[in-house]
């Protein structure tokens, strides 16, 4: 999937469309997030677009008190491909976010104060999320 | 054991403004600390031919800093990679003087990171991560305890007594900002502001700077104080961001501190006082067990059993650290201000019985970087 335009633009684009997609090595196999040139530690070049599968298990967790607003979670989940991201659990309040919780990749268009409509990738604990849209 | 073991030392070290300065910049203040570094050593401005900086508000620190002292140094760097920036300067400078790019460093560092409440200055957080409002850096080590906790089921507890210990120490520093005694329940009752920080694992914020002058040992010897001899280094990077840290419960410390105990031909018994960075109180258990002073997962055991606290065999943080004596953005200089002074027998109240051997280290972004220096006296060198 040769695209005219960098990883990241690409990457950003898809997900625009509702599509979460995953870099994945054609020299080694292994997958790479976050969306790179080349390939982390070994330099290839050789990065084809794959669709994600979606999902992931919660390896990091933590609940922030802001001073002013509700607490919120945030997370790093790694995928079942492999990568770790940062990103936010949701559809459980932050307290219950467990590390090792099955968790599935869900489009946000709206997490952000100011930024209303720019997709944000993020996960959830309901299996009816898997399917991404597409 | 290297080639440079003790062919470089510390000869001048001070701190300025440290705790509250309102009206002052971060220049004004790193000037001042300049100007007793300078003092402390015997030395002039015009005998400083090296410089290194970093700061969080000025892309070209040695730049600014240069101009700022009307100085022209004949080498600089300012590598600059958070708070242990300063270990690495340390590293660079043995280097630019073994190879006679200059002589004599000056090391200096500023902010006003509590008067002017800009926490973070130029360092950027990804676009992709920013979506989440983590809360940078806080977010990122609390991230990591939860995974220390999930794998070696830590607690609260384990963390309160690192700051327990911290507050001991600061006790008997008066230039320390939180001396008040503290209890384990008040600390465990404290609300969360990053599960599972409160804000007693977290560091202050507040204002300084400090400066070190690091010249060649033959020169050292004729200087005002008694030189405290650079043993060894070592500094190892192994991501930026949080997420991308390869074992969240590992830093690269558990390389850098045999390299750099390699480097100065000591060994863990041999260690007389230790300064670990303490951003948060999880940051000195996983430093005891990267850096081997105990096994992966028994670092809050080792810290229940008194050892690090005032009266401990290995004293840790003697200043009160990062938690409670300041932490203005930056600590890694003011660790190793506080390596110096314990071998120089400057401490005070808190002065560790006869030194010989320190080491302190760095920790700098969200556990990225690791950098470990051990310093000697003379006595090391014989």
């Amino acid at each position: 999937m040769a695209t005219n335009i960098g990883p990241m633009a690409y990457f950003q684009e898809q997900l625009q469309k509702g599509v979460f997609m995953i870099q994945r090595s054609r020299s080694t196999g292994k997958f790479t997030f976050y969306p790179r040139a080349v390939e982390p530690g070994t330099g290839s070049d050789e990065l084809e677009w794959t669709r994600a599968s979606g999902k992931g298990r919660v390896y990091a967790s933590t609940t922030l008190y802001p001073r002013r607003k509700p607490p919120y979670n945030i997370s790093i989940v790694e995928l079942a491909e492999g990568p770790r991201l940062m990103t936010r659990v949701i559809d459980v309040a932050p307290e219950d976010v467990q590390i090792g919780m099955e968790v599935y990749a869900r489009i946000e268009r709206d997490l952000k104060e100011g930024q209303q409509g720019a997709p944000v990738l993020v996960f959830s604990v309901q299996p009816e999320a898997r399917g991404v849209q597409s | 054991m290297n080639r440079l073991r003790g062919k470089t030392a510390v000869v001048g070290a001070a701190y300025a403004g440290v705790g509250s300065s309102p009206g002052w910049t971060s220049m004004e203040l790193a000037a001042q600390a300049t100007k007793k570094a300078l003092d402390d050593a015997g030395l002039r401005l015009a005998d400083i031919d090296g410089l290194c900086a970093a700061t969080f508000y000025h892309f070209f620190p040695t730049l600014t800093v240069g101009e700022y002292l009307g100085i022209q140094p004949r080498w600089s760097n300012s590598d600059t990679v958070g708070g242990s920036s300063f270990l690495s300067h340390i590293a660079q400078a043995e280097l630019a003087i073994d190879a006679g790019l200059c002589e004599t460093v000056l090391i200096v560092y500023g902010s006003t990171a509590r008067s002017s409440r800009d926490l973070n200055g130029l360092i950027e957080t990804p676009e992709t991560e920013k979506l989440y409002d983590p809360m940078v850096p806080v977010s990122g080590y609390a991230l990591a305890a939860s995974r220390y906790f999930h794998q070696y089921g830590a607690t609260r507890e384990d963390l309160a007594r690192v700051a327990l210990s911290a507050r001991q120490w600061a006790a008997l520093n008066p230039d320390a900002e939180l001396r008040d005694p503290l209890s384990l329940q008040e600390l465990l009752d404290a609300p969360l502001i990053a599960s599972p920080f409160s804000k007693y694992d977290c560091c202050l914020v507040s204002d300084g700077a400090a400066a070190l002058i690091v010249t060649r040992a033959d020169r050292a010897k004729s200087l005002r104080k008694p030189p405290v001899y650079v043993l060894g280094n070592a500094a190892a990077h192994w991501h930026r961001e949080i997420a991308q840290m390869p074992d969240l419960t590992v830093t690269a410390a558990s390389v850098t501190g045999p390299a750099a105990m390699s480097a100065a031909g000591v060994t863990h018994g041999d260690i007389d006082v230790m300064q670990l960075y303490d951003a948060f109180t999880l940051n000195p258990i996983l430093f005891l067990e990267d850096l081997g002073f105990c096994q992966k997962g028994e670092g809050a055991a080792f810290i229940a059993e008194g050892h690090i606290q005032p009266g401990g065999r290995l004293p840790v943080n003697t200043n009160g650290g990062g938690l409670c004596f300041a932490h203005p953005g930056a600590y890694g200089l003011f660790a190793l201000i506080e390596g110096v002074m314990q071998l120089r027998g400057e401490a005070g109240q808190r002065q560790v019985e006869a030194p010989d051997i320190a080491l302190i280290h760095g920790n700098g972004g969200t556990l990225s970087h690791q950098a470990t220096t051990i310093l000697g006296t003379g006595n090391c060198l014989d």
